[in-house]
């Protein structure tokens, strides 16, 4: 192939995905836009957005794959069967799988909160007290973790299930609504955590 | 080698290196610190932040993801003549130049609509493309680097270079913003 062609099947192959994540990503712009009361009210927290995205980005988009390679290699079944009751509701290895997610997620949002509290203290910078980046990295933690493990073990497997490539739908799929719901969450974390008397 | 199926596995496989991936991130909030002031006077600026950041990222990966293939199939070579590698970075050029234009644009759109535009749209369109052409000349670069050291290190590109390259670019966009906000606003 001539480097044309190869760079026009490249543009085309990734422009549809590109442009859907660059939709959800305008969304969490607007939603950050909206949040700079809560960016004022606790300062150090436009520094750990990025820490916070990227995490969700990194995790989600690792369950995702591996729930997809589980798929591909029949390890685990496409479907939850309610029939034995809710315990075996859930295959265990996605049980395995999504708990590990959700406990290192919650756990990265903490370290990011404590690494900038820090950061910024030794550089003199303002910022908030400890307790209350702290409450807030958790609860954002735990709502955006709760709704992206249900959104992805869901398209993951409808989409097995109706004969799509999992491993397709996981990358735009995680990019697009990573950002918005960890911002959206990360908004409702700091109201919360405001409204509580910022801890 | 697959990691098991069990939480300490893939919390073992898994935690390292998203703890030191949030290390990376947070220099990139400490940048996004450094003009907080102005992101809080320009909400258009502010609605560019996190598109920017996830675009350049994905521009990194989805270059990454390419030649790491053509690298399993046998079809790339580091040769700046190569087919593959001229071809991926001229598309990844013009993804971000089709792409980034359109951010600014769908950014005012919105601040207009929330009626909180405080800059015209062809300064917003401006920083937004300037951002974007910058962005993939660094996102290209990182990948190339990172793609020819795992294949120097004999580590698999799938494993090493996507997160690597995703999350570089991620501290690269806000520093490439940073920059062409002095400039331009």
């Amino acid at each position: 192939m001539s480097v044309f062609e190869v760079a026009a099947q490249a543009y085309r192959e990734a422009l549809p995905a590109m442009a859907a994540s660059t939709v959800g990503g305008l969304f969490a712009g607007v939603v950050l836009g909206g949040m700079r009361a809560e960016l004022r009210a606790v300062p150090g927290l436009l520094v750990l957005v990025p820490a916070l995205l990227a995490t969700r980005g990194n995790v989600y988009g690792s369950l995702g794959a591996r729930l997809s390679t589980g798929l591909h290699q029949g390890l685990v079944e496409p479907a939850f069967a309610m029939d034995d009751g809710l315990a075996s509701a859930v295959d265990d290895r996605v049980l395995a799988a999504v708990t590990a997610a959700l406990a290192n997620g919650i756990l990265a949002s903490l370290f990011a909160s404590v690494v900038a509290f820090l950061t910024l203290t030794t550089l003199g910078d303002p910022v908030a007290p400890l307790p209350t980046l702290l409450a807030i990295a958790l609860l954002a933690g735990v709502f955006s973790g709760v709704a992206l493990t249900v959104a992805v073990v869901s398209v993951v497997f409808v989409g097995f299930r109706r004969g799509y490539n999992p491993d397709t739908l996981v990358g735009p799929l995680v990019t697009t609504t990573g950002d918005v719901f960890g911002i959206a969450f990360l908004l409702l974390a700091t109201r919360i955590v405001l409204a509580l008397g910022g801890i | 080698m697959q990691t098991e199926w069990r939480v300490r596995a893939i919390t073992r496989a898994t935690l390292p290196i998203l703890l030191a991936l949030t290390v990376v991130e947070i220099g990139s909030g400490l940048v996004l610190g450094s003009f907080e002031a102005t992101l809080l006077a320009y909400p258009s600026l502010l609605t560019l932040v996190p598109v920017t950041i996830g675009t350049a990222g994905n521009l990194g990966s989805v270059l990454a993801a390419r030649l790491s293939t053509a690298f399993h199939l046998g079809t790339l070579s580091f040769d700046p003549a190569d087919d593959q590698l001229a071809g991926n970075a001229v598309a990844t050029m013009a993804l971000a130049l089709t792409i980034f234009p359109a951010v600014g644009a769908g950014a005012w759109t919105l601040s207009l609509a929330l009626g909180t535009v405080q800059l015209p749209l062809l300064t917003v369109v401006a920083v937004a493309l300037a951002s974007g052409a910058a962005l993939a000349v660094v996102a290209v670069a990182v990948t190339l680097v990172a793609t020819y050291a795992a294949y120097r290190y004999e580590l698999d590109p799938d494993d090493v270079v996507i997160p690597v390259v995703t999350n570089v670019c991620d501290v690269l966009g806000v520093l490439v913003l940073f920059t062409v906000v002095q400039i331009l606003v």
